[in-house]
């Protein structure tokens, strides 16, 4: 279906959906709307990610994103995959923040396997997790600026991100996406000296936090423009399925980390767990800024307590796991990333239902754009923060 | 010195080139300066280090590549209004110029009403990113033009009512006269200062410079480009020169006010006259026709240098809350600028 | 549902932070209360289930009472929290993992085997919903009968199964009933065929095969199921 079709369709779904608003308006206000659409192409979604919105004045009557630009088949794709093929897929989801994609595929087909990572493994692989997500997060600081029209601390976002993207690099050889997790543990040990490196770059980005809570959050025109804006109460946001930051943020106490038993060494550290009552942007932001500071304390946990040993379990050359079912989910930096492996006994899964975080939180969009100006339109979507590789996988 | 008789033609000539000049050069001088340095030291980066020195030369190299671009325009747009846009919002900074003193000798024109005249044409700019929004055939630039219609008519009147506080101050409306009275009066029995109106002022100084803030569109008042909404709001559809034309709109527009301020509120270009003895504008050496313009120049890149500066640091007002602030807080504050003004002029 | 005015908090602090430890780990004795409980109420509809120890809950319901298991689910068992919903197509491919000759004609297994909890049809549609007090979720599901692909919508029970739905909806191709706006979520109007379905191919591995396709060969003393690729490759003496 051609380009051109495929546009037609989706306008003429929103011009009959706009009709019915007219309609209605027409008999309220006597005035005419305008059908606005932000995206595919626009600097404030963070990749092809289309709302359409039918406008009043600066007042958004209605709104639906219309997702799929990006999709690209994975659940289809992990079909035709072995097992460890499928981690070098799963990287591209969330491509920020890219090692937090591999870990819960490769628990749910440790799982099944019935095998646990060695101890040091799991250390490794917490370390890493919580390295991708200081990077993933914290590049939503610097650019929840610019949304906002501060140009400069996207710069320093950045300049600091790069050191975390340095770190990962010289342990896994890759930047973006690491490809590092292997069912049983890890492709490979640490570098010698990444221990100290590490424990210096989590001094420099818990200075990167301060600055950003400096710079942006005591700012008055940041408060002005993200309190009180796109407030998510409790129950909607559980019913959506919001999760991560956004659920902390409108005051539901729920982090995976600390609510399951995975193999991991999350369990091994003391950390906080921070949500706030107001559920509105900044609050969403504030929790993500404070997480952040966390996780570098988390690492800095694990760097002090971990233990020697062999990085890989003993597996099979060739990886077949047994037939069964399978669910773990993660505390992603996005939300809450869960793999349900269904597994036949093959080479390859049989079915695999990726859930990805982004997906849930950008459903509750036309809910909560009713009634804003266009300009919050943009603080809301940077505050619920989505990656379209996460919506569209 | 030069006690030459230039004919008319000749100083008509000679004033349309230094027109020219006073508009491109601050234009120039800031964008260097403010927009790709000290916006990149700011941000932890370099900024242009290729074309020239320390990329000296790449202004040049900008407007060369701005220049070659192709000139397209959207099918629906309004063809004529379309094209006549830039020109509209160029054409104001030109004729703010004209009254803007740069020495006591050195001046395009000598209005008795320069600044009734100057806050007249100021405005003229409105209109043309009015049609710029509305012309381009574009949903973007048509909440662009309609943000700047809004914002830039509200804050008029913080500007205006600001200036007035000087004007009963000096009690002329000729910026030449204004600029002396402040150089040759004194405050607090001190000559050494001269009374620049910014001791006095300081109120009407602050609403001016935010004001001015608003009125050139930037951050945080910046909603009618609004990068990250509008994708550049009424200047969308624009490319090549025409962009240009806004571009150096933008920051030349950005120069010639703080030229006008600090002719309002720092002195222009003089400094105090006791420096010299000079007890009048009959006085003045002739050196200082061509030191003037030179501390005019200064005294504006400082306050451009502010302007930048909050422009890089802030985040962006919503729509609602710039009216808000402008029609609330700035217009009865300017107000009472002008009542207390008004009450020490006349007991004083 | 009307939305409560922001409380005001002190600008940088929360008053909520929270260091609890692994509050309630779920035991066994939870899940199997669950599992009681959605006995109670659904009766003969809940016809299996299976609780994988220290692990995970499974049931499968009646697809009649699909709708009605999730308001059970939300109200009494307190699963406020929605995770997903989507659907398994149990057929095996007939087209392999696409690593073989395009056109190759190959034997390949056609029973239809259910997973965990058993099942009947080809198609079954399942959810998982969890319940951010008790820490502990519960993966559903139901048969879809072949022949009327039509699942009662869950959008009376969570929102956030709106979008769920769509994307299964053109996935496999299972309708939902009560689903206000049934269209395409990823794929263009008008695509015909649904993805995720086993029977329709992949159509990169159609055209040839893959070339990341892994040949392994076996460690020394390790049999590997690649021994016959092995021997076929190198017929003067594989490795051993």
């Amino acid at each position: 279906m051609s380009l051109d079709a495929m546009l037609g369709d989706r306008q003429k779904l929103a011009y009959i959906a706009s009709q019915a608003a007219d309609a209605r308006l027409n008999v309220e206000l006597e005035t005419e709307g305008m059908t606005l659409n932000i995206g595919p192409q626009h600097p404030a979604t963070h990749g092809t990610l289309r709302i359409i919105c039918r406008l009043d004045g600066e007042q958004v009557i209605w709104a639906e994103p219309s997702a799929g630009y990006m999709h690209r088949g994975y659940e289809k794709l992990t079909e035709v995959r072995t097992f460890p093929q499928v981690t070098s897929l799963v990287n591209r989801i969330d491509w920020l923040g890219s090692f937090a994609n591999e870990v819960p595929f490769i628990l749910a087909s440790e799982k099944l396997m019935q095998i646990e990572a060695q101890p040091r493994a799991q250390h490794i692989r917490t370390i890493l997790f919580e390295l991708s997500r200081i990077a993933n997060v914290g590049l939503f600081l610097g650019d929840l600026g610019v949304q906002m029209g501060a140009v400069t601390p996207v710069f320093m976002a950045f300049r600091d991100r790069e050191y975390v993207l340095n770190l990962i690099e010289s342990a896994t050889g890759g930047r973006f996406h690491p490809n590092f997790d292997r069912i049983g543990g890890l492709k490979d040990d640490l570098p010698k000296g990444w221990i100290e490196e590490t424990r210096g770059v989590m001094r420099k980005l818990r200075n990167f936090c301060t600055e950003m809570e400096d710079l942006l959050f005591g700012n008055e025109i940041f408060q002005s423009r993200t309190r009180g804006v796109g407030v998510i109460p409790k129950e909607i946001a559980l019913s959506y399925g919001m999760s991560g930051a956004n659920l902390r943020a409108s005051g539901v106490d729920y982090d995976l980390r600390r609510d399951q038993v995975l193999p991991m060494a999350w369990d091994k550290t003391k950390f906080t767990v921070w949500t706030h009552p107001d559920g509105d942007s900044f609050a969403r932001c504030w929790v993500r800024l404070m997480e952040t500071r966390e996780s570098t304390l988390i690492v800095d946990q694990l760097l002090d307590t971990m233990p020697a040993g062999p990085v890989m379990a003993k597996v099979p050359r060739i990886i077949k796991v047994p037939e069964g079912e399978a669910w773990v989910s993660t505390e992603n930096p996005l939300g809450e990333m869960g793999y349900y492996v269904v597994s036949k006994g093959d080479l390859g899964p049989f079915r695999v239902k990726i859930r990805s975080a982004s997906f849930n939180n950008i459903s509750i969009v036309p809910w909560v754009l009713r009634g804003v100006y266009v300009p919050d339109i943009i603080t809301i979507l940077a505050s619920l923060y989505f990656i379209l590789g996460d919506i569209d996988r | 010195m030069l006690a030459v008789t230039i004919p008319y033609w000749g100083q008509t000539l000679l004033r349309v080139l230094g027109g020219i000049v006073a508009v491109l050069l601050p234009a120039g001088a800031i964008v260097y300066l403010f927009l790709f340095k000290m916006m990149s030291f700011m941000q932890s980066r370099l900024g242009p280090m290729e074309a020239g020195p320390y990329g000296s030369m790449q202004l040049f190299a900008e407007v060369g590549k701005w220049l070659q671009k192709e000139d397209i325009m959207p099918a629906r747009a309004d063809k004529y209004i379309f094209r006549a846009a830039p020109l509209i919002v160029l054409v104001s900074t030109f004729l703010l110029v004209a009254v803007v003193p740069f020495g006591p000798d050195a001046y395009f024109t000598n209005f008795e009403v320069g600044v009734f005249y100057m806050l007249a044409v100021g405005s003229v700019s409105t209109l043309g990113i009015l049609v710029a929004g509305w012309a381009s055939a574009n949903k973007y630039s048509l909440l662009g033009g309609l943000r700047a219609a809004g914002q830039l008519i509200a804050y008029e009147l913080p500007m205006v009512l600001a200036v007035v506080g000087v004007i009963i101050q000096a009690g002329t409306m000729n910026l030449q006269a204004i600029v002396v009275k402040q150089n040759s009066d004194e405050i607090f029995g001190l000559d050494w200062i001269g009374n620049p109106y910014i001791l006095t002022q300081f109120i009407g100084f602050a609403v001016f410079m935010i004001a001015v803030q608003a009125e050139l569109t930037q951050t945080p008042f910046d909603m009618p480009i609004a990068e990250s909404e509008l994708v550049s709001g009424y200047m969308t559809e624009y490319s090549g020169f025409r962009f240009l034309m806004f571009f150096i709109a933008e920051f030349a527009t950005a120069g010639v006010f703080s030229l006008i301020a600090s002719a309002l509120f720092l002195g222009g270009w003089g400094v105090p006259f006791a420096w010299f003895g000079w007890d009048g504008v009959d006085e003045i050496s002739n050196w200082m026709n061509i030191v003037g313009p030179i501390i005019m120049i200064s005294k504006m890149m400082l306050l451009a240098f502010i302007i930048m500066w909050v422009r890089f640091s802030y985040p962006r007002f919503r729509e609602d809350q710039l009216q808000r602030f402008a029609w609330k807080v700035l217009i009865p504050v300017s107000l009472v600028n002008i009542m207390i003004t008004a009450i020490l002029k006349v007991a004083f | 549902m009307a939305r409560p005015e922001p409380k005001r908090v002190s600008p940088l602090s929360s008053d909520t932070a929270s260091d609890s430890p692994i509050a309630e780990l779920p035991g066994d004795a939870l899940r199997e209360r669950a599992v009681d409980e959605l006995r109670r109420a659904l009766g003969d509809s809940l016809i299996d289930s299976l609780i994988k120890p220290g692990d995970d809950v499974w049931v499968r319901v009646a697809l009649t009472s699909w709708r009605e298991a999730g308001a059970i689910l939300r109200d009494t068992l307190q699963m406020d929290y929605f995770c997903f919903l989507s659907a398994i197509d149990w057929m095996p491919s007939p087209y392999g993992r696409g690593e073989d000759e395009p056109g190759a004609e190959i034997e390949r297994p056609t029973e239809i085997k259910q997973g965990y909890t058993g099942g009947e049809t080809r198609f079954q549609v399942f959810a998982r919903v969890a319940s951010t007090d008790l820490h502990y979720g519960i993966t559903i599901k139901a048969d879809v009968p072949e022949d009327d692909l039509v699942v009662p919508s869950w959008i009376s029970n969570y929102a956030g199964a709106n979008w769920h739905e769509r994307e299964c909806h053109e996935m496999f191709g299972i309708g939902f009933g009560g689903h206000p706006n049934l269209i395409n979520m990823y794929l263009p109007t008008g695509f015909e065929g649904h993805p995720l379905r086993k029977d329709f191919p992949l159509l990169a591995r159609m055209v040839k095969p893959w070339p990341g396709i892994v040949d392994v060969e076996p460690l020394p003393g390790e049999d590997g199921p690649s021994t016959e690729n092995l021997e076929a490759n190198n017929p003067d003496g594989a490795a051993s």
